[in-house]
């Protein structure tokens, strides 16, 4: 119990310092919506494709929503040393950074909506699946943030963290089969694609979108699920060994 | 209480913590006092889990903690040496967000956080982000944020360097009644003069080892009944001593600087005989005034350490790197 209210208060503290300030809650918007206008200006279609086009937009919001809040929430509370506090807290450093990405996880998960949201006015989201693009919207913010915080206790700067969470997440939007199938990338890039975790999340999601899934999604919620668990104890691990020293 | 035996730790090579082994009982007030580099710092980081020892072992509050420092940290306050606080949040709020970080329920936060405020004079600061404080209000938030959760021992990390003098005199008189209401503390300081007036049992401690541990009123033992002069010159003083040897026998002069001498004895010093003599001798006095040896004479003896260099440490200004 008591434990949980320091978990608890934790993602409290991080929503109001970091997450709910203007720019981050406008940068939320303005992203997913930019996205979606660019790609409906770019594919050319007319509103029927929106549901196509909806799984990508979904990623995209979900990545940008959460990869780089753990710059701050992490390495600029470490750098700052206020991250020291929280490692003097008797709480398990599991349970402790599970409350440090659990904000990004939720923000991750909310921007999601932003453009479904937008969608809904569009066109019919009647034929979705819920039950699997819910858990599978989740999934990706967890798998983002866990990337994001892999990224966070690998560095000191803030900037470095920034930096290296767009060397990830742009070769990942590109390469997950989004936009090009996977099929007609070149062939030497098609391994790479595939050791990417949103590939498995973009193919949940046109699966409970549109059902035109390529892999089945048993084995697409497994390697996600994968991908998070390994993400998170190598930064747990890195924590412990070069944090505290 | 705490138990420590043989702890040692190296930072690429450098031995920062050398083969340390003390004990504190419950209810303490124990000194760490040592130079800048001492490895103070180091062991309190040991101590409460921010850092990894290479070898040796910890006990707290009868509790292996050498590989696990989780087992005994709702036991321990820590106040760091440098603010560790969120500059965005208000004063209230990070007391607050600290007393949840230790599983305290909402009002029992809210009520706890308005009383440290109280008792800390923060009471008209409590809203403001704690980012603009004054350096003293966000030394008296960090201690007030260290024991929100009243722990039993707390560990102090040089709490009133870089404070000015009013600062520094308020925090110690929180300190000292911190220590009466029953906390086991354990201080760490550069300030030979803080040791000596808040602390019961100080360790000197030089390049990573203790050179000496005992109880402050055993440490003063030798000096008791010591008498001193502080004598100042208008103008450097030329070489006296053997002369003044040969005059005096009974007395010990020791220059400080060019223009000052401390005279030592286990007598009464007349004043008179003194200044006759230096003005003779073609040294002109400005200033004779008697003091009280103490654990500073102590200090310089035993660790050899010139009183000068701590002085020159505490001047320095306190700067975040
Ligand atoms: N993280 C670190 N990396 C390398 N050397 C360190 C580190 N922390 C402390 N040291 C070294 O260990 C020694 C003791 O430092 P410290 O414990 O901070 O001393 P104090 O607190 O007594 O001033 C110093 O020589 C310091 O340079
Ligand atoms: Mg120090």
């Amino acid at each position: 119990m008591r434990q949980w209210i320091a978990f608890w208060n934790i993602v409290l503290k991080d929503m109001r310092a970091y997450y709910l300030k203007p720019p981050n809650v406008s940068w939320g918007l303005i992203f997913p919506l930019a996205w979606t206008a660019m790609l409906f200006i770019k594919s050319g279609q007319g509103l029927e494709n929106i549901l196509g086009l909806l799984p990508g937009v979904v990623c995209i919001s979900i990545l940008f929503g959460s990869t780089s809040m753990l710059a701050v929430t992490v390495t600029f509370e470490k750098k700052n040393r206020s991250f020291e506090r929280l490692l003097l807290a008797p709480i398990p450093l599991s349970l402790l950074m599970l409350a440090k990405t659990g904000g990004a996880i939720l923000f991750g998960t909310v921007n999601a909506f932003v453009p479904i949201v937008i969608a809904m006015f569009l066109a019919d989201l009647s034929t979705i699946s819920w039950n699997i693009a819910i858990p599978g919207i989740v999934l990706i913010a967890t798998v983002s943030t866990f990337l994001g915080l892999f990224i966070a206790v690998s560095v000191s700067e803030v900037f470095e963290a920034q930096t290296f969470s767009n060397f990830f997440r742009f070769p990942m939007i590109f390469l997950c089969g989004l936009f090009i199938p996977i099929a007609s990338l070149p062939v030497f890039l098609r391994p790479l694609s595939y050791m990417l975790p949103l590939t498995y999340g973009a193919d949940i999601l046109r699966g409970a979108i549109d059902g035109t899934n390529s892999m089945s999604l048993g084995l697409g919620f497994i390697v996600i699920l994968s991908f998070c668990t390994i993400l998170f104890y190598v930064s747990l691990r890195n924590i412990n060994r070069k944090w505290i020293v | 209480m705490i138990e420590v035996v043989n702890l040692t730790k190296k930072f690429d090579g450098v031995i920062a913590v050398d083969e340390l082994s003390f004990r504190i009982r419950q209810g303490e007030f124990f000194g760490f006092l040592g130079p800048n580099g001492a490895g103070k710092t180091t062991t309190i980081n040991i101590l409460t889990g921010l850092a990894r020892p290479d070898s040796g072992s910890i006990r707290i509050s009868d509790r292996d903690c050498t590989n696990n420092p989780k087992a005994a940290q709702h036991l321990i306050g820590v106040v760091p040496d440098d603010s560790n606080l969120y500059p965005e949040l208000s004063g209230y709020d990070n007391l607050c967000f600290c007393a949840s970080l230790y599983g305290m329920r909402k009002i029992q936060r809210q009520n706890r956080s308005k009383e440290l405020l109280a008792t800390f004079g923060l009471e008209e600061a409590a809203n403001r982000k704690f980012g603009g404080y004054s350096k003293g209000m966000k030394r008296k938030l960090t201690i007030a944020a260290g024991i929100i959760h009243n722990p039993r021992i707390l560990f102090m990390d040089e709490p009133t360097t870089g404070l000015d003098v009013g600062s520094a005199r308020q925090i110690r008189l929180l300190i000292s009644r911190l220590h009466h209401s029953g906390t086991t503390i354990f201080l760490t300081t550069h300030y030979i003069e803080e040791a000596e007036r808040l602390c019961q049992r100080v360790a000197f401690i030089v390049k990573g080892k203790i050179v000496k541990i005992d109880s402050v009123s055993n440490l003063l033992q030798p000096v008791l009944g010591k008498k001193a002069m502080l004598i100042t010159f208008c103008n450097p003083i030329m070489n006296l001593y053997e002369k003044f040897e040969r005059t005096f026998p009974n007395l010990k002069c020791e220059s400080l600087s060019d223009a000052q001498v401390r005279v030592e004895s286990m007598e009464p010093i007349y004043v008179g005989p003194l200044v006759r003599f230096f003005e003779d001798n073609g040294s002109e006095v400005m200033e004779a005034k008697r003091i009280t040896p103490s654990l500073e004479d102590v200090f310089v003896i035993t660790t050899g350490i010139e009183v000068n260099t701590m002085r020159k440490e505490r001047e320095k200004p306190h700067s975040i790197p």
